[in-house]
């Protein structure tokens, strides 16, 4: 559905979009995670034809995105970051004018208006201006308007971002009904690791432009290697005798407390209890939050956002 | 892209404009204001001083085509920070993210800033009757001031978006409006008569698409007389032509 070879942008000499290539399927829901800068809304906003590229060039449903950009619009939606539609119009109107934009053919156009009104639960609502309308109802309607045209291609770009937990799952299951009767494929960006786990067949994890990891949700959370348990320990423990324990991968201690990587650790935590006394214990499984902090935090710390905190640290002494 | 579809997105662009001056027209009655202290101070105080020569008609009835192009140009000139506003605020993202044109979108935008200049026409009309300047009010004529006014505001409009794509913000619109009004009004035949400028300012207002638009309208409102109203309407066509087309060139570096 989506070939993405070489794709490359740079301001200046910087490259915010680093030679990406990458291959979605129909009928996925991908998600594009990353630290914010890290060049997400960048390969959306060039898959979507609203920029150029420097170098490189995507397919997107069979269209090229450089040759052919008329085309690549006609057949994706897009619902953006910050909300688009124009607050002074209602939100019917909004959607008139979207139908009338991608040539939605008269005879069908209000019975799809009203029908994707009704499936994002705004139809009781669509007569009031926008602006009239919570944060949540904004995105309905953005979500709304993205699937007028019924596009094959979807890009979200933090569809859920500001939205209460439960107008969030709501969210989800339209996504996920939408790809299962619609067969429509999702690309989403999210800074929500559950959302994330919860939604999305695979994962790419990009990073100052570069995807720096790219596999199903389950995979992704492999590589942090076992369940995370944390132990404070009563007394300066003998780390020795529990690295000889063939379940625990990996050992650390950090701030007075045990932080292991360990296979299995429902059954084994009876076992490690002997080895040490212990003040309290935690443990659960990884999930995408440990995949991401391991794989970003690397780079995290001198993005824009780690080195003002760091500055602003000294700055406070 | 065949023609139709792209007369009728142009269009859609335009009436999302209407609507939206129909849900909230407090912007143009203010906008009313400026013309209205022109006509009402400036016109009658230099009308009872009698100090131009403006042949065989008053000063009011000389000022008030004039007056009509200025606050028209006001508007277009301006049109840009509106534009700068909806890149903010993410609509132009959205309407570029559609598979219109670009020069779809762009006489869409400069077509709703007629519909504003069409307003402003109106209620100038009205000021002259109620200030019993006498205009021709010929049925032909008026349309005839309709149609200048549209392409005036198509021509200044796309303009001000041409350099919204390089100026990118609100401020530097602001700056630059306000630097272009000024010049382009004094230097046209707007508030006197070309040949009461110096020679210097003479060269400088024929190459003013102003005061081509005035010509055009003083010779629909006031003579009659229609010698130089072909020139008049082909320069403005043409400046128009030019300026969207550029426009919707350089309308994608708003999201730069």
């Amino acid at each position: 559905m989506i070939k993405i070879r070489n794709l490359t942008k740079k301001y200046e000499s910087l490259a915010v979009v680093d030679n990406i290539n990458l291959e979605i399927e129909k009928g996925e829901i991908f998600g594009l995670l990353g630290p914010n800068g890290a060049g997400k809304t960048t390969v959306i906003h060039m898959l979507a034809t609203l920029l150029k590229p420097t170098s490189g060039t995507a397919i997107v449903n069979g269209y090229d995105i450089i040759t052919e950009p008329g085309k690549v619009r006609s057949s994706i939606g897009i619902v953006f970051q910050a909300p688009s539609s124009d607050d002074m119009l209602t939100g019917y109107e909004n959607l008139k004018i979207h139908a009338f934009l991608y040539s939605v053919p008269s005879y069908e156009r209000e019975k799809r208006i009203q029908s994707v009104l009704e499936l994002v639960g705004l139809a009781d609502r669509q007569n009031d201006e926008v602006k009239k309308y919570s944060g949540g109802m904004r995105r309905r309607l953005e979500i709304a308007r993205g699937l007028l045209h019924k596009p094959k291609v979807m890009f979200l770009d933090e569809p859920t971002l500001g939205l209460d937990p439960s107008s969030r799952e709501m969210m989800w299951e339209y996504i996920q009904k939408l790809v299962k009767e619609e067969d429509m494929t999702f690309i989403l960006t999210t800074h929500y690791m559950e959302e994330a786990d919860h939604l999305c067949n695979r994962i790419g994890i990009i990073d100052q432009g570069k995807i720096i990891a790219l596999d199903t949700p389950a995979n992704l959370k492999k590589i942090i290697g076992g369940d995370i348990v944390k132990i404070k320990p009563k007394s300066y423990p003998n780390l020795e005798n529990l690295k000889k324990l063939i379940y625990i991968r990996k050992i650390e201690l950090i701030n007075g407390e045990i932080i292991m990587y360990v296979d299995n650790a429902r059954t084994n935590m009876p076992d490690i209890l002997l080895h040490l006394e212990a003040e309290y214990v935690e443990f659960r499984s990884p999930d995408l939050n440990d995949v991401f902090l391991k794989l970003a935090s690397k780079n995290l710390k001198e993005s824009v956002e780690g080195g003002f905190m760091e500055r602003y640290a000294q700055y406070g002494k | 892209m065949n023609i139709i579809q792209f007369l009728y997105n142009a269009i859609t662009i335009a009436e999302m404009e209407a609507r939206k001056i129909r849900h909230d027209t407090t912007e143009l009655w203010t906008r009313l204001v400026q013309p209205a202290l022109w006509l009402l101070i400036f016109g009658e105080t230099f009308n009872a001083m009698r100090a131009m020569s403006t042949g065989s008609f008053s000063y009011i009835q000389f000022i008030t085509p004039g007056i009509l192009a200025q606050s028209v140009l006001f508007i277009a000139i301006f049109y840009g920070i509106t534009v700068v506003w909806e890149r903010d605020v993410g609509i132009i993202t959205k309407l570029l993210s559609t598979p219109a044109s670009h020069v779809s979108i762009v006489l869409g935008k400069s077509l709703a800033a007629s519909i504003r200049g069409i307003f402003q026409a109106m209620m100038i009309f009205v000021l002259a009757l109620i200030l019993e300047v006498h205009i021709r009010l010929d049925p032909i004529d008026i349309a005839g001031v309709f149609a200048v006014t549209i392409l005036f505001a198509m021509c200044f409009s796309s303009l001000s978006m041409l350099l919204a794509s390089f100026m990118k913000t609100r401020d530097r619109m602001m700056g630059i409006g306000q630097a272009l009004t000024m010049p382009l009004f004094f230097a046209s035949n707007a508030i006197y008569p070309i040949s009461a400028m110096p020679v210097w300012l003479q060269y400088i207002s024929k190459c003013n698409p102003l005061s081509y638009v005035v010509d055009a309208m003083r010779s629909m409102l006031l003579s009659g007389s229609y010698e130089n109203l072909p020139l008049d309407i082909l320069i403005l066509i043409a400046s128009t032509v030019v300026f969207v087309s550029l426009a919707s060139v350089t309308i994608k570096r708003l999201l730069e």
